[in-house]
């Protein structure tokens, strides 16, 4: 799969330093990204498509008194990137200015956050139908007098080099991989389905035949579900469940957006109008959530290894978005933080995955512990419905249960959703602990009280 | 060269057994090239000549060389000017009925070779793992060239010219009263695709679509509404954008997020809901393009997009009634400006039009090369329809939905008609927010503007709407259908499929219509 045989850091340094010298704009940033991607996808017990691939991109951003305009190519000789250069240039000569734009930064100091796995990186063809063989082996051993049905998905993610250089002497270079394996138990009758899934930064994290097991257990178990009477109920959300919901709030966290009055973070004040560019009031510092939240963006944390910089070089930290229920702070882009006198290290933020602090229970002591109540595995077809209360609309999917006496009941049908990620979060009952759900992302399973389901679906 | 030389004589014998169908050669559009990069129709056929020499039985390849651009603008500013190009190749080899694929932006020849040979690897190792070995349905072999019909190149339009029909939409919108925020957006694309194929297709395609896109935010007593106008994506030239006329609408389009803000708040309950065909389009694409999807309906999405109501095929192909005598169907990759619209898919297979619902009764499926065999008893079609896409040269072809459209009544029924004739109703327009279940039973749709009806007439504006319905519930319960005068075909830039995602652009035309005694729910109270 991996292409290059120098060093990726000096290969993509070398072809930032040859775009950067073919540069005449005011100023000139060069993104690169030089991934591979191996991927096998499976559906009624074999694979039915399989492939690698890989790219180079390189995205040149000019920058010319207040315009700015990029254009990127794939192609990497000087011929080609002088031509990308030079249309970025001519793209940003015709480009009207922006007010809202800022030189680019200086040099930066960047946290080495390891990241990449050669194992992962090289995960080949033959690899990846063993454990995907292993996997369905393990999923139809859970019934043998079944044929059940598996589908599923393996990528294993190579990213070799992320670059970002600019005119000013910024070199920031990170690499990482990804690999995540995901898959569907569906019974032949059709009324049951079950998933499991995990994603990590190495290969050696994932338990193929686990998640089979796990996926077809709960496929059986589901089969034949009931209808019961929409309404509001006590949920336990598995973490992925959790992790359908939770990050649609990060948009919310966008500062902009809040002070502009355009988000649920938004103090709204009747006949109150405000002008763009003016900020107005917001819920910072407020309570917003049930004083047991901890939610947050991390790179260095040792679950979520994110990429230590964005797309314009700067620095990503620690950043807590909601601490002890209260909203402790707001992303800010560079402009509108220069605008609003926020110094530049508490800028950004979203590279650093996201974080929702976990409990000590298990999903099993939240079921334990619940009279009656719904058993969520994950969610599906989410939208949103009304961005003043943050309000979605949504599906549950591949494995909902009736919890009735502490213990699982029985399988009931889906449930279409409609729900606030934020509202939901004052109504909590309990937190169980938190697993990484996918590469970068770490949420806990969580016990809601109230949660309103507003229809039945017939899907399985 | 053996290989080359008779593939070569196998396609001349195709091009003139195929001579409606193959453009002369002098109206070949090249692909314009890097320098001392191969010819794109040379690097395919060297991708196929290596695949079949490392033992593949059959092989594709796709050199895609694209250019995306992008402007993006708020306000009385520019947010975004973007222009990407990419070029590389994607072999997909068959060995012993086992799919494999691997693609690269390396085009040295040497780099095919070694892409090839990963390609009929991965497929010897998918075949460790298979049940069923995948059988090709019959394609004629194709020589030629075809172009989307277009007026002026959308991706060679100045910037500057962009810009300022953008930015004139935003002041034109920022005259309102309230409003307080615009923005509005052009993509454009070229691509060039060349397929060669070892049944003898040698094709070169290009490409154009265009995404305009438009909104307004108004802010007043407290609260935020904002409306997106249905733009709809074409595959056309820039002459499709100036006639939307952007600048010239912008001010009655944001006075329309204006008057949300004194609308009043839907009561919930049953009504007849009339649509505009500005936002039945995209009801169509989740509740029938969807679920008629061949490998969604076997189980091959099962892990993510999910399967379908409509299975098994043998229990639905000339039995479900999918909805009322009025609901006809029609999939095509030929309609004028769709969105799906090419002369061969990316298997070689020709553009087709053929029916899924006839007068509400299911009929036929979407499908591929690999698929058709699968239902050919039940349909009696052999022919794959020629649904198989590939968002670009590194991603691997499958069955993607073409354009699905509901027929217009023969009668000449307007808006108007069917406004009056009801008594209590909700009409809804443009796309809103839009949820569907993974076997696409129970969906929830909204729009962008809503009008209440009483006694034949448009009493005044409603918010916070949503309809919740059951796909064959619904569409059993269309009893009005529009004529050909409210016909509109809008689009999706970017429907999501598969894993790994990829995206797929399809048009969907429609006329206004009517369903009888709909679940209206209020959005502003769901949480």
């Amino acid at each position: 799969m991996a292409t290059t045989s120098m060093n990726p850091r000096e290969e993509l340094e070398a072809i930032a330093r040859r775009a950067l010298s073919f540069a005449t704009a005011d100023e000139t940033r060069v993104s690169i990204r030089n991934d591979s991607v191996g991927q096998t996808r499976f559906a009624g017990g074999e694979i039915t498509t399989s492939g690698a691939s890989t790219d180079r991109t390189v995205t040149i951003t000019s920058t010319i008194g207040r315009q700015q305009a990029s254009a990127s190519t794939n192609v990497t000789d000087d011929e080609s990137l002088r031509r990308t250069v030079d249309l970025a240039e001519r793209l940003a000569r015709l480009s009207p200015e922006d007010p809202e734009l800022l030189p680019g930064l200086g040099p930066q100091e960047y946290a080495t956050i390891p990241a990449y796995d050669p194992r992962t990186a090289e995960l080949n063809a033959e690899q990846r139908a063993t454990a995907v063989a292993g996997l369905i082996a393990a999923a139809k051993a859970v019934d043998p007098s079944q044929d059940l049905f598996v589908a599923g998905y393996l990528e294993a993610n190579a990213n070799h080099g992320r670059l970002v250089a600019n005119s000013k002497g910024l070199m920031a270079f990170h690499a990482d991989t990804e690999v995540s394996l995901s898959n569907t138990v569906r019974t032949p009758d059709g009324t049951g389905s079950g998933w499991a899934s995990a994603g990590a930064r190495e290969w050696g994290r994932i338990d193929a035949p686990a998640l089979g097991r796990r996926a077809a257990q709960k496929a059986v178990a589901s089969r034949n579900p009931v209808a019961i009477e929409p309404g509001r109920y006590t949920v336990v959300l598995e973490p992925q469940a959790v992790a359908d919901l939770i990050p649609l709030l990060l948009g919310a966290f966008n500062a902009r957006t809040a002070e502009e009055g355009r988000s649920p973070f938004s103090r709204r004040v009747a006949g109150q109008t405000l002008e763009p560019g003016q900020p107005g009031p917001t819920l910072l510092g407020e309570k917003i959530a049930d004083e047991r939240v901890i939610l947050y963006s991390d790179p260095t944390d040792p679950d979520i290894r994110g990429t230590p910089f964005d797309g314009e070089g700067l620095p990503t930290r620690r950043r807590v978005w909601v601490e002890n229920g209260m909203l402790k702070n707001l992303m800010y882009n560079r402009f509108w933080a220069q605008r609003r006198g926020i110094p530049l290290s508490e800028v950004g933020g979203f590279g650093g995955g996201l974080k929702m602090a976990g409990g000590t229970q298990s999903v099993d002591e939240l079921i334990a512990s619940t009279p009656r109540g719904i058993l969520v595995t994950r969610n599906w077809y989410i939208r949103s419905l009304d961005q003043r209360t943050a309000s979605y609309t949504g599906l549950t999917r591949d494995g909902t249960f009736l919890i009735e006496d502490g213990k699982i009941a029985r399988s009931v049908k889906n449930f279409r959703w409609n729900e606030s990620p934020l509202l939901m979060l004052n109504r909590i009952m309990a937190i169980g602990q938190a697993e990484r759900v996918s590469a970068g992302m770490v949420m806990p399973s969580l016990k809601v009280s109230d949660f309103n389901f507003a229809s039945i679906s017939e899907a399985v | 060269m053996a290989d080359r030389r008779d593939f070569l004589k196998t396609a001349a014998t195709a091009t003139a057994a195929l001579a409606v169908a193959a453009p002369s050669a002098s109206a070949l559009v090249r692909p314009f090239r890097f320098g001392g990069a191969p010819d794109p129709e040379a690097l395919a056929l060297a991708g196929i000549d290596a695949a079949r020499s490392a033992g593949a039985q059959y092989a594709d390849a796709r050199v895609g060389r694209y250019r995306r651009q992008s402007v993006g603008t708020r306000e009385r500013q520019v947010t975004n000017v973007s222009d990407s190009e990419s070029f590389g190749i994607g072999i997909r080899a068959l060995v012993d009925g086992a799919w494999g694929f691997a693609a690269t932006n390396d085009l040295s020849l040497d780099a095919v070779a070694r892409t090839a040979a990963e390609a009929v690897r991965t497929a010897r190792a998918a075949k460790r793992v298979q049940r069923r070995p995948v059988e090709l349905a019959p394609v004629t072999p194709v020589r030629g060239t075809w172009r989307t019909p277009v007026a002026i190149d959308p991706v060679e339009v100045p910037i500057e010219e962009k810009v300022a029909l953008l930015l004139a939409a935003n002041a034109s919108a920022l005259k309102v009263p309230n409003v307080r925020f615009a923005n509005s957006g052009i993509q454009s694309l070229r691509e060039v695709k060349t397929l060669a194929t070892t049944d003898g297709t040698l094709v070169t395609q290009t490409f154009f679509r265009v995404n305009p896109s438009f909104s307004a935010t108004a802010i007043g007593n407290g609260d935020f509404q904002s409306y997106n106008e249905e733009l709809a994506a074409r595959s056309a030239g820039w002459e499709y954008i100036t006639g939307l006329d952007m600048p010239g609408n912008g001010e009655r389009w944001a006075a329309l997020a204006a008057e949300k803000l004194g609308a009043k708040s839907v009561d919930v309950g049953r009504y007849d809901l009339v649509l505009d065909p500005r936002n039945l389009w995209l009801t169509i694409h989740e509740s029938v393009g969807h679920p008629t999807e061949l490998d969604r309906a076997m189980g091959y999405e099962a892990n993510y997009a999910g399967t379908s109501f409509v299975a098994p095929p043998e229990a639905m192909i000339n039995r479900l009634q999918f909805g009322s005598e009025l609901m006809t169907i029609r999939a095509d990759r030929v309609q004028d400006q769709s969105l799906s619209l090419t002369q061969w898919d990316d298997e070689g297979v020709p553009a087709d039009d053929w029916t899924l619902i006839d007068k509400g009764l299911f009929k036929d499926y979407q499908t591929t090369r690999e698929q058709a065999a699968w239902i050919a008893p039940l349909t009696g079609v052999k022919h794959s329809h020629g649904c198989s896409f590939a968002q670009s040269w590194a991603d691997v072809p499958f069955q993607r939905m073409p354009n699905i459209s509901l027929l217009p009544n023969d009668k000449d029924v307007t808006m108007d008609d069917i406004i009056s004739a009801t008594d209590r109703g909700i009409m809804v327009t443009n796309r809103g927010s839009y949820s569907i279940d993974h076997q696409r039973y129970n969906f929830q749709f909204g729009g962008q503007a809503y009008w209440e009806i009483r006694n034949g007439r448009v009493t005044g504006m409603v918010k916070d709407v949503a309809y919740q319905a059951t796909s064959t519930d619904f569409w059993r319960s269309l009893d009005m259908l529009g004529g050909q005068s409210t016909y509109f075909m809008g689009g999706s830039f970017n429907d999501g499929k598969g894993e790994p995602g990829q995206s797929n652009a399809v048009s969907h035309g429609c006329p206004a219509t009517r369903f009888r005694n709909i679940n209206i729910i209020n959005t502003g109270r769901a949480g």
